[in-house]
């Protein structure tokens, strides 16, 4: 451990290489003095800290897609492809999954001026500033379980055709590609239902970086259902 | 890449109570151990399957007393069925690869000193991270359940080849809820590695500490990267082959079976499926999954020799460049498992080329660590015994790969035991060696007691000498054209190679039985043993500048600050001839 912050700087200054690149005129890395806020030495993540964690599941999520669709390019190969007449329910669904995408990014930019203020003083962040912000996401709530109401009724008419998920390898396809984007949306929504609570809770411990990466989570849904419907109408 | 500010994990309060502390634990370190134990029993399962299956080959119509109480349709009398055998087969299979093999070394000993390592207080997601480990626990109980069924477990290989697996009951027992179990165990396993990866790679990125920048982190934790990096993609490409398999099994999709298919005397009432689109599946997913067995293995034997030689590898970049490199090529090699499936012959050029490329970043790594061992004053302890074990396994194995690798070799040697010798001695000894040499290296930071020198120095020699007895006679009865997953060997050609086999069944009870002075070494040294010193090893990483056991927090609220990378040795300084991550005193040129 350095006995004075002085020693380093002048060690280093006599090293021939440098390690821990410090910027000139800076003062040397200190260890960092505990500022205590409740547990000894613990500090809380750093506001606006990094979504990575987020974008990592995204890719996996993604790589999981593509097997599915490699699979459904594999299986085209033999012969017994018959087209799917699509319902025309699934249209109206994309355009719900798409609003509910533009209502999110609402109330996400609400809940960004709302702590804007509160971190200029202006004001505290409570039920009341976040208000806006939780109108917009309680708006997304309903599109996103519109989404998934939705899509069982495309399920449903589907069977009416005949379609189940045994029929033929076009509806074997389209079901398990629709059903495992439409769990994926539950767990968006599940994600959407605790900002919620934690919007409406009487201390708000909801930091901008949950809005963010429940939102990217949430935007990504967007993006792979429209990426789902091209190859569905496309090659089913 | 500049490192992120210092640790950001807010780590709750330490818990109290049995249940928080040991069982439903979000620290890391219990997490890594809990990983470690679920390891160390799916081994003892598996060795013992594997003692069953060499039993069964050198005395087919012998009795294993009890064995009928387990399964009545398997093994009538104790006398295992050829079927019983596909089965036991099976499972020692699944067990070893996704039980041991990816559990032990990248999730039991990445969780507990990744974050350590890196000098943060736990992985990014806590919570997570428990449910990863119950996740991967309540993987295992399904699978072990499959003992357990009427007709046993499935017998169709842990590679679950389709329309073998995909058919169900006609096709032989065990196929019935046997492989659904086994479907459905797998992919929650995926899930469960899902998110241990997430979480490594989350808290490499985003938590190292002060001065820890990426090329400053320690060889493990390269390789637990790397391997959570292909992990990731692996496991998330196999969960839907699981789902598609599955399908087949209960719903009635024809995804892997083809039409006009008879099981017997069936008419499968399937069409227009393919069996390919499953090993294409199986493999993509199958090959980066071997190079996650070993990658960890490689990070943990670097770390071992350079604290036991006292002077740094001759170059880590490299190490960690060819390990990076490995990764990558090991997305392009799977249909090397399909030489002779009846794909296009063009596409096995096609695979053939980077499979013989990844034996060069692979050479590299090994000629670093004999280069660097060349004239190194090694220190000869259990760990450093089982580090140097590695690198012979490793080449040996290896080396059979570059045969395996050319598709004219491969269509005699596909499927023989040429191939079981070769998996065997890189993943089923060199990756068991790194654990060994990690839990050596390891369990007095872990557990605050020494292990005893001496039985570690004896389960080292009888590993060593044993399995070399049991896997190197593999390739020589694979060249004569022993086939793999037989039950027994009846053709006449086989009659003078039996003796080997019971040479081979010999070595492996005996090997087993070795293996005992491990598991008394470590239940007695966990309780008994000498109490450890913070740095027993005069080592330099993080993981050494902390207590042992380290504290709930890691480092006692401290947040280490690092100045050079971490394998500072041979070098003057105040306190002998090595200089910790953690200190600013002087460095060898980086």
């Amino acid at each position: 451990m350095p006995s004075r912050p002085a020693d380093v700087l002048e060690k280093r200054a006599l090293m021939s290489i440098t390690t821990f690149p410090p910027v000139a005129g800076q003062a040397p890395p200190l260890p960092p003095q505990s500022s205590v806020t409740g547990i000894a030495g613990i500090k809380p993540r750093p506001v606006g800290g990094s979504s990575s964690g987020i974008w990592v599941g995204i890719f996996a999520i993604t790589m999981s897609f593509a097997a599915f669709t490699s699979a459904l390019f594999v299986r085209q190969g033999s012969g017994d492809w018959i087209h799917v007449v699509l319902p025309r329910l699934i249209y109206a669904n994309t355009g719900v999954l798409l609003l509910s995408s533009i209502s999110l990014e609402m109330s996400r930019r609400a809940f960004a001026v709302a702590q804007g203020g509160a971190r200029d003083g202006m004001h505290e962040l409570t039920r009341s500033t976040l208000s806006s912000s939780l109108l917009w996401l309680g708006i997304t709530l309903v599109l996103g379980f519109a989404f998934v109401a939705g899509q069982y009724l495309v399920w449903k008419e589907l069977a009416a055709q005949g379609l189940y998920l045994a029929t033929t390898s076009n509806s074997s396809f389209l079901y398990v590609l629709t059903v495992a984007h439409a769990l994926h949306v539950l767990g968006g929504i599940t994600g959407l239902m605790r900002l919620a609570v934690r919007m409406t809770r009487k201390h708000i411990t909801l930091r901008s970086r949950s809005v963010t990466n429940t939102a990217i989570y949430w935007h990504f849904m967007g993006a792979l259902w429209l990426y789902l419907l091209l190859v569905i109408t496309v090659r089913l | 890449m500049s490192s992120h500010a210092h640790s950001a994990v807010h780590v709750p309060p330490a818990p109290t109570g049995f249940w928080r502390k040991y069982i439903f634990s979000i620290d890391h370190k219990v997490i890594g151990i809990q990983y470690y134990l679920l390891a160390l029993l799916s081994v003892t399962v598996g060795i013992l399957l594997s003692v069953l299956m060499r039993f069964h080959l050198v005395w087919p119509t012998a009795k294993v007393p009890g064995l009928e109480l387990l399964s009545k349709v398997g093994a009538p009398g104790g006398v295992i069925t050829p079927e019983y055998y596909l089965s036991l087969l099976t499972m020692h299979g699944t067990l070893m690869v996704f039980f041991v093999l990816t559990n032990a070394p990248f999730a039991g000993f990445g969780n507990y000193f990744l974050p350590i390592q890196i000098g943060t207080e736990d992985m990014a997601f806590p919570k997570f991270n428990m449910m990863s480990f119950w996740v991967t626990f309540v993987a295992f109980l399904i699978l072990i359940t499959a003992f357990f069924i009427p007709d046993g477990p499935p017998i169709s290989g842990w590679t679950a080849y389709a329309p073998l697996s995909a058919v169900g009951n006609d096709a032989g027992p065990g196929l019935g809820w046997g492989q659904s179990l086994w479907g459905i165990s797998i992919a929650v396993f995926c899930i469960g590695q899902l998110l241990g990866s997430l979480n490594f790679i989350a808290t490499t990125l985003d938590l190292r500490a002060k001065g820890m920048t990426l090329m400053r982190m320690p060889m493990p934790t390269w390789a637990w990267f790397i391997t959570a990096c292909i992990g990731l993609m692996a496991f998330a490409v196999l969960f839907p082959a699981c789902i598609l398999l599955i399908l087949d099994k209960v719903a009635g999709t024809s995804f892997f079976i083809p039409s006009g298919l008879v099981v017997g005397d069936k008419l499968q009432p399937h069409a227009g499926g393919s069996p390919l689109l499953w090993q294409h599946m199986f493999w993509f997913f199958g090959h980066p999954e071997v190079y996650i067995a070993i990658l960890p293995g490689m990070g943990i034997v670097s770390h071992v020799l350079i604290a036991n030689m006292r002077k740094p590898m001759l170059s880590a970049k490299v190490i960690i460049y060819s390990m990076m490199s490995i990764g990558f090529l090991s997305w392009l090699v799977w249909g090397h498992h399909m030489f002779v499936s009846g794909m296009n012959p063009f596409s096995s050029l096609l695979f053939s080329f980077p499979t013989l490329t990844i034996t060069i970043p692979a050479t590299i790594v090994t000629l670093i660590w004999l280069g660097s061992l060349y004239g190194a004053n090694i220190q000869i302890n259990s760990a450093s015994l089982f580090a140097l074990g590695f690198i012979s396994m490793f080449v040996s194995g290896g080396i059979s790969g570059f045969f395996l690798a050319q598709p004219s070799i491969d269509i005699y040697l596909h499927a023989t035991y040429f191939v079981v010798g070769h998996f065997h001695m890189v993943m089923g000894v060199a990756a068991i060696f790194a654990i060994f040499s990690g839990t050596y290296f390891w369990f007095p930071k872990m557990t605050g007691h020494m292990m005893n020198e001496t039985l570690g120095k004896l389960h080292f020699w009888f590993s060593f000498i044993g399995t070399y007895c049991i896997f190197m006679p593999f390739h020589y009865l694979g060249l004569i054209g022993n086939v793999r997953r037989y039950s027994t060997f009846v053709d006449d050609f086989m009659a003078p190679y039996l003796p080997v086999h019971k040479f081979v069944s010999i070595a492996a009870f005996v090997t087993g039985a070795g293996q005992f002075l491990f598991l008394f070494n470590l239940i007695y040294s966990r309780f008994r043993g000498a109490p450890a010193p913070d740095n027993p090893w005069n080592a330099t990483s993080l993981e050494w500048s902390t207590s042992s056991p380290p504290p709930w927090n890691n480092f006692g609220g401290r947040h280490p600050v690092v100045y050079h990378d971490p394998y500072q040795y041979g070098v003057k300084g105040s306190k002998g001839d090595y200089v910790m991550q953690d200190s600013p005193e002087t460095v060898l040129e980086e």
